[in-house]
């Protein structure tokens, strides 16, 4: 059977891990194909592509499948290597981004559902524990520009989506990320001076409104 | 004459029974890396542990003179990107990325549901075995039909990082099969698994890292008795099990 040939990635819309994959796609000035998923009913191609886990976002090049969004950042930056880097070239840089993207995929997205599932004490606990995470990652940054130093990388790229989904957080567990962790912000500013950035992000507005259609359909993981 | 771990600066924090220690241990050894192996007893963690990894407070943690570097699989990377021969990754892109996804699987499917199976038992641990044989399966097509089709280990001709963390980590399979009563692999359902199994414990270096079974054995025995009698009065199981259901997460890295 004849391989697709391109880049081809299948996502959906207000994946935060999509949203690197479309960050570091539009940093390398990459051409692909975008195939939106319908995660309550996946299509053949996702099931085919992504046998281990079913999920997106899954890079196509070639016909060839990538799966996991930090996995497939890498790959990116190793095939595109000509322009933009993402990670850092000294080792033990890289091993520091790594280890924060990887901390960023252990808690961020996991506390931030239980910010708008839970409620009472529990939604207090975790509230406490967003901030917390926050707070050690806004240390990570310091002083810093971005998370990758005076230019824009692999770090600030595995954070950045996840910018978007603090207002509907805040709104729910009531809390400002301004006053919590003003570095971050600021960070997320800078951010969106990127057009890769600006034009990935999903409208923070739109993210409120698909976390209430989540909250209407409790339990359901997507 | 100096230490011969001061002389790459090289120090590793890490406890005997963890695989997750041992894939460290076996990536310096075949990149030829002489260091200094500190025992941690995990149910009493140095203040060198908890200073150098503040943040998940486990073993291993590798010390490259003022700089450390945690979770074993972003630990093995920074070896090999320091130190270049004897590539542990491969240099194809795709190939990377399969490597690394299958590496993110192994602690984050494999390895979980392998500790689950030791972690309990009834109903709760039958679930377990058959999602241990789910994940296996899924390892097996890999060898079978995926890119590392036909080859004596995932790396090739010699031992790389994915044969490294699988293979580090695979011997609780037998343990567990003991001491937790259950079947986990054969040949039968597993052929190319074993095989490559039974290579990778045969090459000299894993011989000198892996500990004794009996050893073993003994010590998975005393951790499910702890755990099975922590479970039954409802509280949390011990520091001293998560050396063998975890002692540091998987990362995708």
């Amino acid at each position: 059977m004849a391989r697709e040939k391109g880049v081809v990635l299948l996502d959906f819309w207000v994946s935060p891990f999509g949203q690197r994959v479309r960050i570091a796609l539009a940093e390398k000035g990459v051409d692909y194909e975008y195939k939106e998923q319908d995660l309550f009913n996946k299509s053949e191609h996702l099931l085919k592509s992504n046998p281990v886990y079913k999920k997106i976002p899954v890079l196509l090049h070639d016909g060839k499948p990538i799966c996991e969004s930090l996995i497939i950042v890498q790959y990116i930056d190793e095939v595109w290597s000509d322009k933009a880097p993402l990670l850092p070239d000294e080792p033990l840089a890289r091993a520091n981004a790594r280890f924060w993207a990887d901390f960023i995929d252990k808690k961020v997205y996991e506390c931030g559902t239980r910010l708008w599932k839970l409620k009472g004490e529990e939604q207090e606990a975790a509230k406490k524990e967003f901030v917390e995470i926050f707070k050690l990652l806004q240390g990570e940054l310091g002083d810093r520009k971005f998370f990758g130093g005076e230019t824009f990388g692999f770090l600030d790229l595995a954070l950045v989506p996840f910018v978007a989904w603090f207002y509907a957080y805040e709104t729910f567990a009531k809390f400002s990320m301004d006053e919590e962790c003003p570095k971050i912000v600021a960070w997320a500013k800078r951010c969106m001076e990127r057009e890769s950035v600006s034009k990935t992000l999903s409208d923070p507005n739109k993210v409120y409104e698909f976390v209430l259609f989540l909250k209407e359909k409790f339990g359901v993981e997507y | 004459m100096a230490s011969d771990g001061l002389l790459n600066g090289l120090k590793l924090y890490g406890s005997w029974a963890s695989p997750y220690t041992h894939r460290v241990q076996l990536a310096l050894k075949l990149k030829g890396l002489e260091f200094e192996y500190i025992e941690e007893d995990l149910t009493n963690k140095s203040t060198s542990l908890l200073l150098h990894n503040p943040i998940y407070k486990k073993v291993p943690v590798l010390l490259h003179g003022d700089h450390s570097i945690v979770e074993s699989v972003i630990i093995l990377q920074y070896i090999d990107e320091t130190w270049t021969d004897n590539s542990l990754l491969p240099s194809d892109p795709y190939e990377r990325a399969l490597v690394r996804f299958w590496c993110y699987f192994i602690d984050d499917k494999l390895g979980t549901t392998l500790g689950t199976v030791f972690k309990s038992a009834g109903e709760e641990q039958k679930k377990a075995v058959s999602e241990v044989h789910e994940n296996l399966k899924l390892v097996e097509g890999e060898l079978q039909e995926g890119v590392f089709k036909g080859r004596r280990f995932f790396g090739g001709e010699k031992i790389g990082l994915l044969d490294i963390v699988l293979g580090c980590g695979s011997y609780w399979l037998s343990v567990f099969e003991k001491v937790a009563d259950v079947k986990l692999i054969d040949s039968e359902m597993f052929p190319l698994f074993c095989s490559w199994l039974k290579d990778f414990e045969e090459q000299p270096e894993v011989k000198e890292i892996i500990p004794a079974i009996d050893k073993l054995l003994e010590y998975a025995h005393g951790v499910r008795q702890l755990m099975l009698s922590l479970s039954s009065t409802a509280g949390d199981p011990t520091t001293t099990t998560t050396t063998i259901t975890g002692d540091d997460q998987g990362s995708k890295d």
